[in-house]
C-alpha cells in the first residue's frame, strides 16, 4: 500500500509547486535575437541558453537563435522595435542599447521594449601580447615612450572598447590609436599576431589565446577582482588578475547582459519569460558557462531591473558624452 | 609521420555505422540546401545546428561538415542548369557551365564540376592534414595591410585579366563598391547612405543581389526570347563520366593552379568567392585561346570549382586553429563548436585530438561518398531541364523569392531582388559584366575596413603596404596584374623589336 500513497503525495507536491499563473505559454518557436555576429559573446550565450532550455526541457516550444548583427547590432534593435506585441522574440541585449542611439542616431529607446531580466555582467580586461610589458605600470611607461602611439584593438567604433580606450588615455596620459575591428575574436588574433599592442576584450573573447600563453591580462576594469579562483592557465586564475584601480589606473566599466521582449506584450507573457530565464540561470549549463567566461553573477527583474537600467543608462550617457562620441 | 598516425586514429573514431549514416544524411541534406538558391550552406547549417545538440561533438561535427560538403557540391547544380548561382562561390561556374548546358553538354559540365570539387577539396584536406600546426602561425602574420593587399590583388586581377572592356569592368566594380558602403560603417560607427530607412540599416545583402542579378535577369531574358527553353535534355551515363575523367590529365596545370589559389585564399581568409573568380581569370589568362572562355569551355568549369572547394575546405583550418572563420558556413560551425563546449584555438589540436582528427578524417570520407552520391543522382537533377520552361520559370522565381526572403525574413529584400533583376537585365543588354559588381559587393566593405585600419595604424603612410616582404610582394603583384594588358603589350613590343 505504501507505493500508491507515495505516488499520490508526489502528484500533490507537483500540483502545489506548479505556479498558479501558468496561464500563458509560447505557441510558436521562440527566437533569441542576437545583436552581434556568429561566434561573438552574445551568440555564445544565446546558444548556451538554447542548449540549456532544450536539455532541461524548460519549454515545450523549440527555441532558435537568430543572428541580427547587421549595422553593428542596430539591425536587432530595429527588429525588436518593429516586433511590437510579438511574445515569441527575446533580445539578448548589452550596452549597445544605450550607446547606438547616441553614437549613430538610431531611432531606438530601450524603454519601448519590455524588460525581462538582467542575467549577467560582463567584465573588461586590459590585455597585451605575452611578449609585451608585464605590468600596467610598465605598459603605460612603454606606451608613453613609444615613438608611434600604441595600437589598441577593439570591437566597433564609439562603443564600450573605444570608450575604455579614451578613459585609459585620460587617466594615464598615454596616447593610443584605436583600431575598430568587427569582432572581439578578430581583436584577439590581431593582438596575438602583434598587429596591435593591446586590447580591452571581454574575458570570453581572449580566453583561448590566454590559455595558449599568447596574451597577458594586465588588469580588470572593475572595483573588485573577478571571483573565480579555478586555475585557467597553468599558473593563473581569473581572480589573480589585479584590478586596474589596484594598479593605479582608476577606470571601471561593467557591461550588462539582459533579456528583453518587444514592447506591448501582456503581463502574463512577461511573467512567463521572467520565470523561464530564472530557471535558465539555475541550470548547470548556465553556471558552468558563467565561470568559464568569467561573467559576474546577477539576477534582476521587475522594478529592480528598471532602476538598474536607468542608472546604467545615465552612466553610459555621461561616459559617451565625455568621450565626445555623441552624434550631434 | 605523426600526422599520419593521428589520421589513422581519426578514421578509427569515425568508422562506426552511426557516423556513416549521419554522414549520408548530412550529404543529402547539404546537396538539397545547396540547390535552393539563397538557402545555401550557411543557412542550411544554421537551421540544422540545433538537431546536433544532443549528439556527441564528433558525430555532430561530422554531420554538419557533411551538410557543408553537400552544399558545396550542390551549389554547382543550379549554376550550370539555370545560370543561378546557389552559392556565392558558384558565380564563376556559371560563366562556362551554363553555356555548356545550353549546348546540350549539361551532364558533362556537371561531371566536371563535381570532379573538380572533389579534387580541390582533396588537395586542401591533404594540406590540412600535414600543415595544420604550421599554418596557424602563418595566418597570424595577417594584419590589416596584408588583408588589404589580398583584396587589392583580387580586384586588380579582375580588371587586368578580365576579358571584358576595362572601362565596363571598372563601372560595374565601382557600382558594387558603392552599394557595399550602404549601412553601418565599422570604422567610424556611423550610418551611411541609409536615407533614414530602417530597411537599409543592415546594408545590401550580397545574396539578395546575386539572386536578382543572375536569376531574375536570366528569366527576363528568356521570356523575351519567347519562352524558349535554353539548354537541352541531358542524360548522364557512365560513358560521359569516364570521358570527362579521361581528359582530366590534360588540365592538370589548371587543376593544380586552382587548388593552390584556393588553399591560399582559404587559409588567409580571402574566401572561396575570391578564389573561384581568381581561379577562373587565371585559367583564362594562361589559355592559348582566351576568347573561347565564356562560350562553354570545360576548363572554365574546372578552374573556379576546384579553387572554390579547395578554399572552402581550407577555410576550416583557420577556424579550428585560430577561431577565425574563413567563410559564412565556417562561422556557423564555429558557433556549433562552442555549444559542444569546444573552444577553437591552438589548444584544440592538443586537448581534443579525437575531435580534430575525426573531423579531418570525415573530410576524406565525406568527399569520396559525396562524389559518388552526386554522380549517381545527377540524372535526377539533369532531368529538371526536360520540364517545359513555362512550368520551370515560375518555380524558379518563387524559389528565388523564398531564398531572398529567408536570408533576413524581410519582405524588403524581395523588392530589392526584383530591382537587381532589372539591373542585371539592363547590364546584360548593354554588355556590362555582372561579376565585378558582385565581387565588389562582397569584398568592398572588408577591403575598405582593412585599408582604413592600415591607415590609422600607420598614421596615414602608404608605405605600410610595402613594409614587409609578405605585404610588399602581394601589393606589387596586384599592381602588376592591374596594368598587365599594358605590360603585356610592352613586353611584346620589346621581344618583337629585338628580333
Amino acid at each position: 500500500m505504501r507505493i500508491p500513497v507515495k505516488a499520490v503525495g508526489a502528484v500533490a507536491a507537483m500540483l502545489l509547486t506548479t505556479p498558479a499563473l501558468a496561464g500563458w505559454e509560447p505557441t510558436k518557436p521562440v527566437e533569441i535575437v542576437v545583436a552581434a555576429g556568429a561566434g561573438g559573446a552574445s551568440d555564445q550565450m544565446a546558444r548556451m541558453m538554447q542548449a540549456a532550455i532544450q536539455k532541461n526541457s524548460l519549454m515545450k516550444q523549440p527555441i532558435v537563435v537568430s543572428l541580427k548583427g547587421g549595422a553593428s547590432g542596430a539591425e536587432a534593435l530595429m527588429y525588436m522595435k518593429s516586433s511590437e506585441g510579438d511574445p515569441n522574440k527575446v533580445l539578448i541585449a548589452y550596452s549597445l542599447i544605450y550607446m547606438l542611439p547616441l553614437s549613430a542616431k538610431i531611432p531606438f529607446n530601450w524603454r519601448e521594449l519590455t524588460p525581462v531580466s538582467v542575467v549577467a555582467l560582463d567584465q573588461f580586461v586590459l590585455w597585451d601580447n605575452s611578449a609585451g610589458p608585464k605590468t600596467v605600470k610598465e605598459f603605460v611607461a612603454a606606451a608613453k615612450a613609444a615613438s608611434a602611439p600604441f595600437k589598441m584593438g577593439g570591437t566597433g567604433s564609439k562603443r564600450e572598447d573605444h570608450v575604455l580606450t579614451v578613459f585609459l588615455e585620460q587617466k594615464t596620459g598615454a596616447k593610443f590609436s584605436y583600431l575598430p575591428y568587427k569582432s572581439g575574436g578578430e581583436a584577439a588574433t590581431q593582438l596575438v599576431g602583434n598587429h596591435t599592442e593591446s586590447n580591452v576584450n571581454n574575458p570570453s573573447e581572449n580566453l583561448e589565446v590566454w590559455r595558449a600563453g599568447q596574451v597577458r591580462p594586465l588588469c580588470v576594469f572593475d572595483k573588485e577582482r573577478i571571483s573565480y579562483t579555478t586555475k585557467v592557465t597553468d599558473t593563473q586564475s581569473w581572480a589573480d588578475i589585479p584590478t586596474c584601480k589596484e594598479e593605479g589606473v582608476d577606470v571601471q566599466y561593467l557591461m550588462l547582459r539582459a533579456m528583453f521582449l518587444p514592447g506591448k506584450v501582456t503581463a502574463e507573457q512577461q511573467a512567463f519569460y521572467v520565470e523561464l530565464f530564472h530557471k535558465v540561470t539555475q541550470t548547470a549549463e548556465f553556471k558552468d558557462y558563467m565561470e568559464k567566461q568569467a561573467l559576474k553573477p546577477i539576477f534582476l527583474t521587475g522594478k529592480d531591473m528598471v532602476q538598474f537600467l536607468e542608472e546604467d543608462d545615465a552612466v553610459n550617457k555621461s561616459l559617451m558624452t565625455e568621450a565626445g562620441f555623441v552624434a550631434k | 609521420m605523426e600526422a599520419f598516425g593521428l589520421l589513422v586514429h581519426g578514421f578509427a573514431v569515425l568508422l562506426t555505422w552511426k557516423t556513416l549514416v549521419l554522414m549520408m544524411v548530412g550529404l543529402v541534406l547539404g546537396i538539397f540546401v545547396g540547390v535552393l538558391p539563397g538557402l545555401g550552406g550557411p543557412n542550411g547549417v544554421a537551421i540544422l545546428l540545433p538537431l546536433t545538440f544532443t549528439m556527441d561533438p564528433t558525430s555532430a561535427i561530422v554531420m554538419l561538415s557533411c551538410i557543408y560538403w553537400g552544399a558545396l557540391f550542390g551549389g554547382a547544380i543550379t549554376s550550370i542548369l539555370f545560370n543561378i548561382p546557389g552559392e556565392a562561390w558558384s558565380v564563376a561556374t556559371t560563366f562556362d557551365g551554363y553555356p555548356m548546358a545550353q549546348q546540350g553538354r549539361a551532364a558533362e559540365a556537371l561531371t566536371a564540376a563535381f570532379t573538380s570539387s572533389f579534387i580541390g577539396s582533396l588537395v586542401a584536406v591533404l594540406l590540412i592534414t600535414f600543415l595544420a600546426p604550421m599554418i596557424s602561425s602563418f595566418a597570424l602574420k595577417f594584419g590589416p595591410p596584408e588583408f588589404f593587399a589580398v583584396y587589392l590583388l583580387t580586384f586588380c586581377s579582375f580588371v587586368g585579366l578580365g576579358r571584358e572592356a576595362k572601362h565596363k569592368t571598372v563601372i560595374s566594380m565601382s557600382l558594387g563598391l558603392l552599394l557595399a558602403g550602404v549601412g553601418m560603417d565599422t570604422v567610424s560607427g556611423q550610418l551611411r547612405m541609409t536615407f533614414g530607412t530602417a530597411e537599409l540599416l543592415r546594408g545590401i545583402s550580397f545574396l539578395v543581389a546575386v539572386i536578382g542579378l543572375f536569376g531574375i535577369s536570366e528569366i527576363l531574358l528568356t521570356m523575351e526570347e519567347r519562352l524558349a527553353l535554353r539548354g537541352h535534355a541531358a542524360s548522364i551515363s557512365l560513358r560521359v563520366v569516364l570521358g570527362v575523367w579521361k581528359d582530366l590529365p590534360k588540365y592538370w596545370v589548371t587543376l593544380l593552379r586552382s587548388s593552390f589559389i584556393g588553399c591560399w585564399l582559404g587559409i588567409t581568409p580571402g574566401g572561396a568567392i575570391a578564389a573561384s573568380f581568381m581561379g577562373y581569370n587565371l585559367a583564362k589568362r594562361f589559355a592559348k585561346d582566351p576568347e573561347s572562355f565564356g562560350k562553354g569551355r570545360i576548363e572554365g568549369v574546372f578552374a573556379p570549382e576546384t579553387a572554390a572547394h579547395a578554399s572552402g575546405t581550407a577555410a576550416l583550418l583557420p577556424m579550428l586553429a585560430l577561431g577565425i572563420p574563413g567563410s559564412g558556413t565556417a562561422a556557423i560551425l564555429l558557433g556549433g563548436l562552442m555549444v559542444w563546449g569546444l573552444n577553437p584555438g591552438p589548444l584544440l589540436f592538443v586537448e581534443h585530438k579525437d575531435f580534430v582528427w575525426g573531423l579531418i578524417a570525415s573530410m576524406y570520407l565525406g568527399n569520396v561518398v559525396g562524389l559518388v552520391l552526386v554522380l549517381t543522382t545527377v540524372p535526377i537533377f539533369a532531368s529538371i531541364l526536360r520540364v517545359p520552361f513555362a512550368a520551370v520559370a515560375p518555380m524558379i522565381v518563387v524559389s528565388c523569392a523564398i531564398g531572398a526572403y529567408a536570408i533576413q525574413n524581410a519582405m524588403f529584400d524581395i523588392w530589392l531582388m526584383l530591382g537587381f533583376g532589372v539591373v542585371g537585365y539592363v547590364f546584360k543588354k548593354i554588355g556590362i559584366p555582372l561579376a565585378p559588381l558582385t565581387l565588389a559587393l562582397v569584398l568592398g566593405n572588408r577591403a575598405e575596413d582593412a585599408f582604413r585600419l592600415s591607415m590609422i595604424g600607420a598614421g596615414g603612410d602608404l608605405k605600410v603596404f610595402w613594409s614587409n616582404g609578405l605585404v610588399g610582394s602581394i601589393t606589387t603583384l596586384a599592381i602588376v596584374l592591374l596594368f598587365w594588358p599594358v605590360l603585356d603589350r610592352l613586353l611584346g613590343h620589346l621581344t618583337w623589336a629585338r628580333r
